[in-house]
């Protein structure tokens, strides 16, 4: 009898383009250290990035013991407490959340999700982390230079950055901050390039653009901003690096500084304002998108249910991309702007609000009756849509201009962009290093400790941030060493800032927990296996694991269905992978 | 003309046209740009980001220039040539355009003779366009030098504002900077085609990348783009 079941392979189009040629390591150099391979790549980013957030997360501790209780620390000066402030917000948007999102979560997760060998230019690849560290390392050297770092906030205005009066101003310190930024961009320009041209050139049989995981979907779109987004940062660091190393006066007005006329004159502030902000927004969601994308994944595999309406959220990604171009100025309204312009930008940044409601909406109802399982992931995952929520309801207050012309510089803006864009998006990197790790090494991390990082954490992030919002409504502005004795500010503020800054230690040590874990977890974590969350997307469906370089042993995998194929009625299992062609069967080629 | 073979790569015939060959193209698996190869469609992605750098820099050159106080500089007068007895505005600023834009010219040949696989007239024309991207940066050297005896500088200027230097240094300077990458890509290309690493599918020193003759159309790609910026820059800073 002849089998007329219609072979899987039949159905998918041959394939177009031969085999990404691998540089194939000679030593332990090339294998370990200049490695080509993506997945050492991304773990280099990780750990690079983790490192330096690190002195940031020392930074905020600093930070707050000062409010907490000021001048109980004399080695914290008004000078040094500015460089804290401005290395922390720095660090933690830029060299951390920006490079491990995409540079380390992009480089492990697209080729394996889009069942590609590696990223399309492996050499440039690396080059990219190489330029990357040489970034960090000169923001690192800034904190030796004498003078010490830039004290100017992370937005960095002229012409106070590049005044005497600002710590660093006048010495290495914004010229190196600067130089940093400028490499920054040019490495992360190198990797950039390779995610996007891999997403949309080198995915494997059968993987069209609307089956690629949410993930993919997230970093893909991300990175096309951030290769948007940052020329204009570019610009304006070599502008105002002119500004002060040549003296042109592109930013700067003309000035008097301690009665000396100095010899800046014509130039406009207001123009570095757009130019960093419209970076600056995008940067928001090249930070939110990612975590979107990932998170839409955790909950869809925690909860053995599809993630619902994927098509909307596919389109929610690219249309918040897209608005998050023509909303920059929502961070201007009290630069001096036409009224008209305020109105414009508060109806974009309002209209935004549809896409993100669409994806948590969705998000609620990928949760609404599955089958939740609160592992870590899962927790983190929920505790995200939470924190985000909470961190946009305070957006819309500030969106609109007459709403936030009061709240502007109050210690509300801090609390609801660490809400929106701080804790939001490091709970889905914790979520997703506690998902990810399995593959990554072949062990689980521990559930115990996991739990406890949890849950510290997350309790934590809200005794610090939800008081923050009163103390910011009550008129405490932000980016002030201390309040001294001012009438308008009531003694319950002083009580909660001590309170916030003892929240903020112990949140800080807790991540010392999760450290011990990643180390710990490598030699004594449970064996994994190659798929412990019985998971659909790619990635848990290499030959081995951890997947060594090349990912797919002699064959790339063949893809026949999205990744969201959770408890599917009649199927064999509650999920199908996606190189999984049920109800057909497996081509006899690939069935050793 | 030749299929492009970089890895194989090559277009398919008989798709769909108009919208619904896109549709089809990005709704189907493996790639969305058919017949891009790898290096092609990263080119235009990176050039794309840098059409958003010149962008910036020209937009902060208008908006500088709006902010300054001071009168701005007479392009016309500033740019002039002063050959015998009189002023010939613009001249020399002619001259560079009309060998960027002849340089264009050189360059297309220079790909179309590379899929021709004629090896030596493709090196001729990639050596002229260096040769003319060389001549244009050693123009620009001269017009630099001499405003700098003038007495420009990017923190003033004989004639009014003070942003006139600083944002005719800068954006000509990045400008010119792209122009000099171009020139040594451009020279190592022809040696590679001189060589026959393209014949040869020989393996790139530190990529390790098979060569193929597209690399000269992606070269291509970059030195187009380099020119049509010039385009921009030459209207909105000597014209303006």
């Amino acid at each position: 009898m002849v089998d007329a079941t219609p072979r899987a392979d039949d159905i998918i189009p041959p394939a177009e383009v031969p085999e990404l040629e691998l540089y194939h390591p000679k030593s332990w150099w090339t294998t370990y250290v200049f490695s080509q391979d993506a997945k050492v790549i991304a773990i280099q980013y990780a750990g690079t990035a983790i490192a330096i957030g690190l002195v940031a997360l020392v930074l905020s501790w600093l930070m707050r013991l000062q409010l907490g209780f000021p001048g109980t620390f004399s080695f914290i000066t008004p000078e040094a407490y500015y460089q804290f402030v401005t290395m922390h917000g720095m660090i933690m948007v830029i060299y951390l959340l920006t490079a491990l999102f995409l540079g380390g979560f992009g480089n492990y997760l697209i080729p394996l999700m889009v069942g590609a060998r590696d990223m399309v230019f492996p050499y440039v690849n690396m080059l990219s982390y190489w330029v990357y560290l040489l970034a960090v390392l000169v923001l690192v050297a800034s904190f030796f230079a004498s003078g010490g770092p830039t004290g100017a906030g992370w937005t960095l205005y002229p012409p106070q950055a590049i005044l005497s009066g600002t710590p660093g101003g006048q010495s290495w310190g914004i010229i190196l901050m600067l130089v940093s930024l400028i490499i920054f961009i040019i490495g992360f320009t190198m990797g950039g390039l390779n995610y996007v041209v891999t997403v949309i050139q080198g995915r494997t049989r059968g993987m069209t653009l609307m089956r690629m995981p949410l993930t993919v979907w997230g970093i893909f779109t991300a990175t096309v901003m951030a290769l948007l987004a940052f020329p204009a940062l570019f610009v304006a660091c070599v502008m105002m690096l002119f500004d002060r190393v040549l003296g042109t006066s592109f930013f700067m007005p003309a000035l008097v500084e301690m009665g000396q006329q100095l010899s800046y004159g014509g130039g406009s502030p207001i123009l570095f304002q757009h130019l960093f902000w419209f970076f600056g927004h995008p940067e928001v969601y090249i930070v939110a998108l990612p975590a979107f994308g990932i998170v839409s994944d955790l909950i869809s595999t925690h909860a053995r249910k599809n993630i619902f309406g994927y098509r909307m959220m596919v389109w929610a990604i690219v249309v918040i991309g897209a608005l998050s171009f023509i909303v920059w100025a929502h961070h201007m309204y009290v630069s001096g702007m036409h009224p008209w312009f305020g109105f414009f930008f508060a109806t974009t940044t309002l209209i935004i609000a549809i896409p993100t409601a669409i994806k948590v909406y969705n998000w609620v109802l990928t949760l609404w009756r599955g089958d939740i399982h609160l592992t870590v992931p899962m927790l983190f995952a929920l505790a995200f849509i939470v924190t985000f929520v909470n961190g946009g309801l305070t957006g819309l207050f500030l969106g609109n201009v007459v709403v936030d012309v009061p709240l502007s510089d109050t210690m509300f803006v801090v609390a609801h962009f660490h809400m929106v864009m701080g804790v939001a998006p490091i709970l889905v990197i914790f979520g997703a290093i506690y998902h990810w790790y399995p593959k990554m090494t072949g062990r689980m991390l521990d559930e115990r400790m996991g739990r406890f990082h949890f849950w510290v954490t997350f309790v934590g992030a809200y005794a610090i941030f939800f008081p923050m919002h009163y103390v910011g409504l009550v008129g405490v502005p932000r980016r002030y060493p201390e309040l001294g004795d001012s009438a308008f500010i009531p003694a319950s503020v002083h009580d909660l800032n001590a309170f916030i800054t003892i929240a903020a230690l112990i949140v800080g040590f807790a991540q010392m927990v999760f450290l011990f874990n990643i180390f710990w977890s490598l030699r004594h974590g449970k064996e994994a296996g190659p798929n412990p969350w019985r998971a659909t997307s790619l990635e848990w469906q290499t030959p081995t694991t951890p997947p060594p370089h090349g990912n797919w042993g002699d064959e790339r995998p063949v893809v026949y269905r999205w990744a969201y194929d959770y408890s599917v009625p009649d199927a064999p299992q509650d999920f199908i992978p996606q190189n999984d062609p049920w109800p057909q069967k497996v081509p006899a080629a690939r069935q050793a | 003309m030749a299929e492009t073979t970089l890895n194989g790569f090559g277009a398919k015939a008989a798709r769909e046209s108009g919208l619904r060959g896109v549709a089809a193209d990005w709704a189907s698996d493996q790639r969305a740009f058919k017949s891009a190869s790898w290096g092609k469609a990263m080119m235009w992605i990176f050039l794309l980001s840098d059409t958003f750098i010149f962008s910036c820099f020209l937009l902060g050159y208008m908006t500088v220039r709006m902010s300054t106080v001071e009168p701005w500089p007479n392009t016309s007068e500033v740019f002039a040539l002063h050959i015998g007895e009189t002023n010939f505005p613009l001249l020399l600023i002619a001259i560079m355009t009309f060998v960027l834009i002849s340089s264009s010219g050189t360059m297309a040949l220079a790909v179309n003779y590379a899929y021709r696989r004629n090896r030596a007239v493709t090196i001729v024309f990639l050596l002229c366009t260096a040769v003319l991207g060389a001549t244009f940066v050693g123009m620009q050297a001269f017009e630099w030098t001499k405003l700098i005896t003038e007495g420009v500088r990017p923190w003033s200027n004989p004639w009014g504002a003070p942003q006139f230097g600083a944002t005719f240094f800068m954006i000509t300077g990045f400008h010119g900077t792209h122009v000099t990458f171009g020139v040594i890509f451009l020279l190592i290309v022809a040696y590679k085609v001189w060589r026959g690493h393209y014949d040869r599918g020989e393996r790139g020193f530190f990529t390790s990348r098979r060569g193929d003759y597209e690399h000269v159309e992606i070269m291509g790609l970059y030195w187009h783009f380099v020119d049509l910026v010039w385009v921009f820059i030459f209207a909105f800073f000597y014209l303006w």
